[in-house]
């Protein structure tokens, strides 16, 4: 492969891409929310199980590309167990950096997300990476309906 | 495919033509620039670029204001230009060529005025399953704000229209077909000429949506016959910010302006203002001066190429590119009709089209990933979207071979 595309396409993000974690449906989820990129047509449904503000399983299922599906098994490997508050310092922690805001790069913050951070070379990937996290602040945030990133 | 070779391919001046385009001679990452995103816009020879450049060095004013020396000047280029588009689309009068911004605006035209001063509740309005947006969109406006409903002709499992199913929606409410002439999403060739006879069997005007078509082929607007005929220039090898509108004398004359200004009018008074004569009726506002003297460059630079050679030339590069894709396994192409453009849209079984975008960037090669705009057709062939790569007049057999070349390694890549 092209050396200068690793920086995107990491092994990680293959792997994941490959064998997403958490592919699956949560049938007693306590929300779900379907996420749509209109521009490509990525589609994610959202599955989160919750006891009281902690996250005890979160599971996904859907349609797109590598980045999106990278993220989206990745988001719900590094958030399963976290309470909201802290699903939600990384959702900003992780926007934040992957759409060039912060460009201190706090990468032990974000752990195995730190693979993303390529995208922000890509602008018009970006969207693929914060697809799921933007679904998953919804969601968390108790809306059930749908979220776009268009 | 519909383009018959009249010219041997090796006739024709590939390398003169490549070398008229600035934006080619480029490297992308590190590669030479293939471009194979045609569909969506192309690129321009130096002969449109220098028309524009020289337009404002030397000719620019506004235009039918000023009777000084470059109000005339420029005037008499705006209105060369219009003869030009005249004599490409084979309209009878220049009357009967309005400049617009695009394909996109000429429709919304067609729609607002003509649908919006003619159509009643229950009347119908018939367009196709392969069409962009922008002739879906603007006919639902209109159909909102009069009642009219908006029918689909169905199109089958090679992206062809189904013309039975056109005939038996053609009805006594039917009030306009507007139809494309080639899809973008799939390349299809639409049988025009029949779905215009047909539908002036029951006196139905019809619109063609010629953004795809008018770069490939030559249109004789009088020969289909069609009532109202849209493009845009910057798919033509020409500028943005202009297109044309074609529409019969009449039917203009008999139609409403559409917005209001300077330009369209004859006298004004608070009381009552008289509008002016064709085109200027529906071209308010300082037009896009200086892209419509650029769109005439555009046309002559195609034309003087011929259309013979450019036909020959797309059709091979098509022909090969499809042979070629099917050696490859896994890949499925969106749209086989029988009359088909330069125009590939494809997918891989275990690539997003959104990652193939991104990989083949990286070899130098553009194309277009997504939904092309047209939503309907991703979802009648099931797919979130797809890669497409669309060729044009300075494309080359080298350019399909690292195409195919690419893909085969994205695949070996994923896996
Ligand atoms: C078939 C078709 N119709 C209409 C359009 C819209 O053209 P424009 O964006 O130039 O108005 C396009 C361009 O994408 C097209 O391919």
């Amino acid at each position: 492969m092209l050396d200068d595309l690793r920086d995107l396409y990491q092994e990680v993000v293959f792997d994941h891409n490959r064998n997403p974690r958490n592919f699956r449906v949560i049938e007693d989820a306590d929300r779900t929310i379907e996420g749509f990129n209109p521009l490509c047509g990525d589609r994610i449904t959202l599955y989160i199980k919750l006891d009281g503000d902690r996250i005890t399983d979160v599971s996904f299922q859907g349609q797109g590309c590598a980045i999106s599906t990278a993220s989206a098994s990745l988001m719900t490997e590094i958030v399963k167990g976290k309470t909201i508050q802290e699903a939600e310092k990384l959702f900003q922690a992780f926007h934040k950096i992957v759409t060039g805001q912060d460009d201190d790069l706090k990468l032990e913050e974000l752990g195995k997300l730190a693979v993303l951070t390529g995208v922000r070379q890509y602008p018009s990937r970006i969207k693929c990476a914060t697809l799921a996290w933007h679904s998953l602040e919804s969601a968390l945030k108790g809306e059930q309906s749908s979220v776009s990133t268009e | 495919m519909s383009t018959v070779p009249t010219q041997s391919p090796q006739t024709y001046p590939i390398d003169r033509i490549r070398a008229d385009f600035p934006a080619l001679q480029q490297q992308i990452r590190g590669k030479p620039l293939v471009y194979l995103d045609n569909a969506a816009s192309a690129q321009k020879p130096n002969q449109v670029i220098d028309t524009l450049a020289d337009f404002y060095r030397h000719d620019f004013s506004n235009i039918h204001r000023s009777v000084h020396t470059l109000g005339e000047r420029a005037t008499a280029k705006y209105e060369a230009a219009r003869d030009t588009v005249r004599r490409f689309l084979n309209a009878r009068q220049t009357e009967e060529i309005v400049f617009v911004r695009g394909t996109t605006e000429a429709i919304n035209l067609v729609a607002q005025s003509f649908g919006g001063s003619q159509f009643k509740e229950g009347d119908e309005i018939l367009i196709s399953a392969m069409e962009h947006h922008s002739n879906i969109v603007p006919w639902q406006m209109v159909c909102q704000q009069t009642g009219a409903r908006l029918r689909v002709v169905p199109i089958n499992d090679h992206g062809e229209l189904i013309l039975e199913e056109y005939q038996r929606l053609l009805g006594s409410r039917t009030r306009l077909v507007s139809i494309t002439h080639m899809s973008n999403a799939l390349g299809t060739l639409n049988p025009v000429k029949e779905i215009i006879d047909l539908a002036h069997t029951r006196e139905i005007p019809v619109l063609l949506d010629g953004a795809q078509a008018v770069p490939h082929l030559p249109v004789d607007v009088q020969a289909l016959d069609c009532d109202f005929y849209a493009f845009s220039g910057h798919k033509l090898y020409g500028p943005t910010g202009i297109g044309v509108l074609y529409g019969k004398r009449e039917l203009l004359e008999a139609m409403p302006p559409w917005q209001g200004g300077g330009e369209m009018i004859r006298t004004v008074t608070f009381e009552k203002t008289e509008y002016n004569e064709l085109p200027y009726k529906f071209e308010a506002g300082t037009p896009a001066i200086a892209e419509a003297v650029g769109l005439g460059a555009a046309i002559d630079y195609v034309e003087a190429i011929g259309w013979d050679h450019i036909a020959a030339h797309e059709h091979a590069l098509i022909e090969y590119a499809t042979e070629m894709v099917h050696t490859i396994p896994g890949l499925g192409i969106i749209g086989t009709a029988a009359e088909k453009g330069a125009i590939l849209s494809f997918a891989l079984d275990r690539v997003h089209p959104h990652d193939i975008g991104t990989f083949l960037d990286h070899y130098g090669i553009a194309v277009r990933a997504g939904h092309h705009c047209a939503m309907p057709v991703m979802d009648f062939f099931k797919v979130p979207a797809t890669a497409r790569a669309s060729f044009g007049i300075y494309n080359t057999l080298e350019e399909v071979d690292q195409l195919i070349h690419a893909i085969k390694e994205i695949i070996k890549v994923f896996g």
